[in-house]
């Protein structure tokens, strides 16, 4: 065994571990208030800073606290749709019985998110340049994205046998995951109407921390919050997967009682 | 405060999607731990409807 395949069974070996039914259980259900409670928290002081503590700006007046529903929805958007990729890989690479269900959580959910970012960016767009939309390099890969997003729920439920529409819909997420580098650098590389980002990796904020601060909270809530959404129906989906093997245990039981008796 | 409408829309349409999707995601998982507690249930398979005495 040489060392790539070595790291990829000792990866494979350390998700697996949470890929039993009833350990995942236990740890979502210890994990779901640590989400919940500081996602609940957050996003509400962070909304309230941003809505009525932080300034003005200088030039777009209070259009520009949009700003704070939108940027956290964009982040969103663009991270979710890397923990779809993410799972599809696994689901692809090490067949994670969780990581196809997972997927199929992250969708609907970023979809939503995607739509919102889409709809608040059109309604800080109408007053700030004078259009609801413009086919610009930004806001059309971030459609593509919202288009991703729906391919991906379509292709799940495109077959009646769910492995073949969990193998489709992964390859899906994993070919769609070249947009998010288009949606990050695409007002780098094209000539756009909406603005450069004000946060980067590598260089300081160009905007004032008294807008920085409440933006950067509302986005942690809102991270924490579909966190906790994506890992309450995670939850929920794989209850709802033991309630159909037992029922079919039973069934399959009642059959064999059944034949037994005639 | 400026550009009001374009504000109360935007918080309105993103509070309402993030009720609609706690909710929804609390309530799923509400029904399936009850449905699943039912079945689970030690003594459950022999009360079920139509199995042979």
């Amino acid at each position: 065994m040489n060392a790539t395949q070595s790291l990829t069974a000792r990866t494979g070996n350390l998700f697996h571990r949470y890929a039993n039914p009833g350990r995942f259980l236990r740890l979502g259900a210890r994990l779901q208030p640590w989400l919940t409670w500081p996602a609940l928290v957050l996003s509400i002081a962070g909304l309230v800073w941003g809505l009525f503590l932080s300034p003005a700006d200088w030039q777009q007046g209070d259009s520009v606290r949009i700003m704070y529903v939108h940027v956290p929805t964009a982040w969103l958007a663009s991270s979710g749709y890397m923990g779809l990729a993410v799972c599809s890989l696994l689901s692809l690479v090490w067949r994670h019985p969780l990581a196809d269900l997972a997927a199929v959580e992250i969708g609907p959910v970023g979809a939503a998110i995607t739509a919102v970012c889409l709809a608040t960016g059109s309604l800080w767009g109408k007053p700030m340049w004078g259009t609801w939309w413009v086919w610009d390099a930004r806001l059309t890969s971030v459609l593509v994205l919202f288009f991703l997003y729906l391919g991906h729920i379509a292709l799940i439920r495109a077959f009646d046998e769910p492995q073949r529409g969990y193998r489709a819909a992964a390859i899906l997420g994993l070919a769609g995951a070249i947009d998010l580098p288009i949606i990050k650098f695409s007002v780098q590389w094209w000539n756009t109407l909406h603005q450069p980002d004000s946060i980067t990796v590598t260089g300081a904020p160009t905007m004032s921390t008294s807008m920085l601060w409440p933006l950067a909270v509302v986005t942690l809530g809102f991270t924490l919050g579909f966190g906790a959404i994506v890992l309450a129906r995670l939850r929920a989906a794989v209850m709802e997967s033991r309630i159909r093997t037992a029922l079919a245990a039973n069934r399959g039981r009642q059959d064999t009682s059944t034949g037994n008796a005639t | 405060m400026t550009h009001l409408p374009y504000i109360i829309a935007a918080y309105g349409l993103t509070l309402g999607v993030a009720i609609v999707l706690s909710v929804n995601a609390a309530l799923r998982l509400r029904r399936a731990r009850a449905r699943l507690a039912t079945i689970e249930r030690p003594g459950r398979a022999a009360r079920t409807p139509g199995r042979p005495a």
